[in-house]
């Protein structure tokens, strides 16, 4: 198994993609696509990466629906924040904020979350302090922004990982 | 253009114009705001539930119409959703590195800023490294 | 009756997105800054893609799908590699 799948969730992936590129579920695009997928698989274990280690599979589901919830609320302030144009105060601001989280790929899932946000961006990480550069742009509330970043994604984000 | 029940017009219509006044002003903002920083966080907007919506109108269009299974659509929402974040990021990065190297006030510029290069090594390279 | 309401609303629709193209294409040529035109050459590939998709729609063909994931990945490529290109080479402005 490990040797000729060695990413086994990356090469089903990699092959439901095929078959939704192709729109079809004929057994030839099937063998086709797992001989690439597998190809890339062992292509992927040549690169060594490093293993994320999932703890709890549950708390993903939480997770991606608060993000979306997020999202569309964040969607809606920035839209509001547009219209309003030239009349409002540049409020933006950037944010520093330490971070307990050190697992890369956590890190990684953290940083797409808070740049997906239209509200907020990630700018850099500073991996000897873990601390991290956030630009938000509408910086009234700052004590709101390190709640949410880090009483929910990161605590969750912990829960998951580590 | 298909015959398709009233019901399913007016959501795909309405999906496509929700999706398309996000997109809009997105890049409204993108072209209003007043600094680099202001301007990274509006197409976010068009990307997220802009196209989230122009594509779910795509999917109900084409499932119900009964034409195709509405595969390419996901492939295009899974591709964007995962690559704007990357594509944020980095231009994020090239503009703090460029806007460090010539010392604009704008950017924060910690105590330890010097330390803080050195310790994050090729991730941010020195203005005067030899290429 | 529905073939209307899709007409028009997939009409109004791509004029929203044209002028989100639009609003893009001032921020391309305006700048001032190099990363301020990759930002929104980024917003102006993304509009693209979405009034791609519109078309699709309208005529009900699936080749304009396949039109719209060849600019995203070709976009997103695109933007990474001048992203890079800032950090790393040196720009004439």
């Amino acid at each position: 198994m490990s040797k000729i799948l060695p990413y086994p969730l990356l090469s089903l992936f990699l092959l439901v993609m095929w078959l939704l590129l192709q729109q079809s579920v004929g057994l030839g695009h099937i063998l086709l696509g797992a001989l690439i997928a597998i190809l890339a698989g062992r292509a992927m274990a040549a690169l060594q990466p490093e293993r994320p280690r999932i703890r709890k599979i549950g708390k993903i589901v939480e997770l991606i629906w608060l993000v979306s919830l997020d999202i569309l609320r964040s969607n809606i302030a920035v839209a509001r924040l547009v219209i309003a144009g030239k009349r409002r105060d540049t409020t933006s601001g950037f944010l520093v904020l330490p971070l307990e989280l050190r697992d890369r790929s956590a890190l990684a899932v953290l940083a797409c979350i808070i740049t997906a946000t239209p509200g907020s961006a990630w700018l850099e990480y500073d991996a000897a302090r873990g601390s991290v550069l956030i630009h938000v742009l509408d910086l009234v509330d700052e004590q709101a922004w390190v709640d949410i970043i880090k009483n929910t994604y990161e605590r969750l984000l912990l829960e998951i990982f580590q | 253009m298909m015959d398709i029940p009233v019901w399913l017009a007016i959501i795909v219509g309405l999906l496509s114009l929700i999706g398309a006044v996000l997109t809009l002003l997105g890049c409204l903002g993108l072209a209003r705001f007043d600094s680099f920083y202001e301007r990274i966080h509006a197409p976010t907007l068009g990307t997220s539930f802009g196209s989230i919506a122009v594509l779910l109108a795509s999917i109900l269009y084409f499932s119900v119409s009964g034409q195709r299974f509405a595969a390419h659509e996901i492939i295009i929402l899974i591709f964007v959703s995962v690559t704007t974040p990357v594509t944020m990021m980095l231009l994020a990065r090239a503009a703090l590195y460029r806007d460090r190297a010539e010392g604009n006030a704008i950017v924060p510029r910690s105590a330890g800023d010097a330390l803080e290069n050195a310790a994050a090594g090729d991730d941010i390279p020195q203005p005067s490294s030899p290429q | 009756m529905s073939s209307d309401i899709l007409h028009w609303s997939l009409l109004i629709s791509q004029v929203l997105l044209a002028l989100a193209m639009v609003a893009a294409a001032t921020r391309m040529i305006r700048g001032p800054r190099a990363q301020d035109r990759i930002l929104g050459l980024d917003a102006f590939y993304v509009a693209a893609m979405l009034m791609l998709v519109l078309f699709g729609i309208r005529i009900g063909s699936s080749v304009y799908f396949e039109v719209a994931l060849v600019i995203g990945i070709l976009g997103f490529v695109g933007t990474v590699a001048l992203a890079k290109f800032l950090m790393r080479g040196e720009v004439i402005e």
